[in-house]
């Protein structure tokens, strides 16, 4: 497979704010990527790009070859690329079932003139479409909370809900955008198992996280921003050791730390 | 228990004119048929996409305008009369869905209301087609094999049968991939179309079969009332709709129709029981009680009681 999620020379410069200044790298299939670096590094803004949520300045991301700079959101999932937000971001008024059925919305084939004529149609793909979300549910721990709303959801369990509605769009690339922050250290360690479980089921998996350990643990490849700019590519051991990742993280040297993004 | 309750309902709705002898009460029931197409409608954009149009009436204008004209000048049949009042606001709705592209909020509210203003301007101006404020007189009573529908239970079993197709439509995209997708984009567009939901698709769809519905409600008012001019434009139409809606319950199936039933007889009502200047008080304390009390609307909150009693 050459499925890989490329990026050349991507810039997004916001006024005179370099957010990313011409960065390039590949995230390999079926490894678990990981992209760290300070605040204001550019990793989210990196991940708005390749997802369609931002514009770049310059540069283009490819994925499997094909270019996808400045496709829509919607069609850069439906390509495979899935994504999760830094901020909770479930359907809060929505049963957890009924969050991942929304997920799970490119599975399913009726469009309007089905819905009103085929109403067999409907209830055969309901009901394949349940099965699916009870196993994805299932798959993330969430079994038992079903029928429960996104909003009553413990805040570890909402995100492992978004996890769930994110992997309901059958990606073939995994964004994860600081899934572990507010985690507690055991739903981190569940995170983790997860993270690799779908990694082995075929799914690239491409990660911002500010927890090292839990980054260290489980990627197969690291890259580090600092300052929008990348200043490490490689495996953890490589990018523990690395002196410039070193300083950038002790905060000596490490011009552009403070540049926001 | 809720079974029994719809085929009572049902039941009541489809013998009403057996029952109801006076002819202006009857009257009151076919215009609540009438707006609980409309709330219907709107329910659609509003309840479930999340976005509210405030120009709901042109839609509804455009259905009435459509069927009286060609009834009229081209001397159609009603029935393409009504087949026109759904296509030609079907087609308005598409373009105002394809305009707000990235259009949410109060940007959507501003594109609606200016579309209306634009509609009713040409209404009252282009003399040649609308005949302006003198409006449409002579629209064609609609008729049914050989029979005409003139008679006011004719009629009300006419826009009986409106109402129950359209509360189908609404039922049938609410529960399919196409209603979950509508409701996603009310509760978060962003990470919809993370997971591969089109936006501008879906709005452009609801906001389709919202203004088709609109303008068949236009159409039955056309065809019953007998006139058409630029007051079915009016303001007022739209935000009676949007009472309805809110009042009722937003985003469930039955809200509009009870809302639209509720806030067409009140007004009836209030005028027998008191004078005209305490009739607009008297309603608008009521609404405010509706909305301070059950501010979900009555249907969701009548369900949390029942919930909560069971």
């Amino acid at each position: 497979m050459s499925d890989a999620l490329e990026v050349q020379d991507l810039a997004v410069r916001f006024g005179g704010v370099a957010a990313l200044g011409g960065v390039t790298f590949a995230v390999q299939p079926e490894t678990v990527t990981s992209l760290i670096g300070p605040n204001g590094a550019g990793k989210t803004t990196a991940f708005n790009v390749i997802t369609g949520f931002q514009s770049p300045t310059a540069g283009r991301v490819t994925y499997g070859g094909e270019p996808i700079t400045r496709w829509r959101p919607h069609r850069i999932a439906a390509r495979g690329l899935v994504r999760t937000f830094q901020r909770t971001s479930v359907f809060p008024a929505l049963s957890v079932m009924d969050n991942v059925l929304t997920g799970l919305h490119l599975r399913g084939r009726i469009g309007l003139a089905g819905a009103l004529l085929r109403r067999d149609r409907v209830r055969a793909e309901e009901r394949g479409l349940r099965d699916d979300a009870r196993r994805v549910i299932e798959f993330v721990g969430l079994g038992t909370r079903g029928d429960a709303l996104a909003s009553a959801l413990a805040y570890g369990e909402q995100r492992l809900l978004e996890l769930a509605i994110a992997l309901a769009a059958r990606p073939r690339v995994l964004l994860l955008d600081e899934p572990g922050s507010g985690m507690t250290a055991s739903e981190k360690a569940t995170l983790a198992a997860l993270i690799l479980k779908i990694r082995d089921d075929g799914i690239t998996v491409f990660l911002v996280e500010h927890d090292m350990r839990l980054v260290m643990g489980i990627s197969d490849r690291v890259l580090v921003l600092n300052g929008g700019r990348l200043i490490a590519d490689g495996t953890s051991a490589d990018v523990q050791r690395d002196p410039e990742v070193i300083r950038a993280y002790l905060g000596h040297g490490g011009q552009g730390a403070h540049a926001g993004a | 228990m809720a079974t029994i309750g719809r085929l009572l309902i049902l039941a009541i709705a489809a013998t009403a004119p057996l029952w109801v002898w006076n002819p202006y009460h009857l009257h009151t029931l076919i215009m609540a048929g009438i707006f609980a197409v409309l709330a219907l409608s709107l329910n659609l954009l509003l309840g479930y996409t999340g976005q509210l149009s405030l120009g709901h009436a042109a839609f509804f204008g455009i259905g009435a305008y459509a069927s009286a004209l060609l009834t009229v000048k081209l001397e159609w049949s009603p029935w393409l009369g009504l087949l026109a009042a759904i296509a030609a606001p079907g087609l308005a709705g598409w373009g105002i869905g394809r305009l707000a592209l990235k259009i949410r909020g109060a940007y959507f509210v501003l594109l609606t209301i200016s579309f209306a203003g634009v509609i009713s301007l040409v209404s009252v101006n282009w003399m040649e087609l609308t005949n302006g404020p003198l409006g449409l007189p002579g629209v064609p009573p609609i008729e049914l094999a050989g029979f005409s529908l003139r008679s006011k239970s004719a009629y009300y079993y006419l826009v009986l049968a409106a109402v129950t197709a359209c509360y189908l439509v609404c039922l049938a995209i609410v529960r399919s991939r196409v209603g979950r997708a509508l409701v996603a984009l009310r509760e978060n567009e962003t990470l919809a179309a993370s997971v591969g939901i089109d936006g501008t698709h879906y709005l452009v769809l609801a906001a389709v079969v919202s203004a088709a519905m609109a303008g068949l409600g236009g159409g039955l008012y056309a065809h019953y009332v007998r006139f058409v001019s630029p007051e079915v434009f009016l303001f007022t139409y739209t935000v009676t709709m949007v009472i309805m809606v809110v009042a009722g319950g937003k985003g469930t199936l039955a809200g509009p129709v009870v809302g639209a039933v509720i806030f067409t007889a009140l007004p009836e009502a209030l005028r027998e029981l008191t004078s005209y200047q305490w009739q607009m008080l008297v309603y608008g304390v009521l609404l405010v009680l509706v909305l301070f009390f059950l501010p979900q609307g009555i249907v969701p909150s009548l369900r949390a009681m029942a919930q909560r009693r069971a």
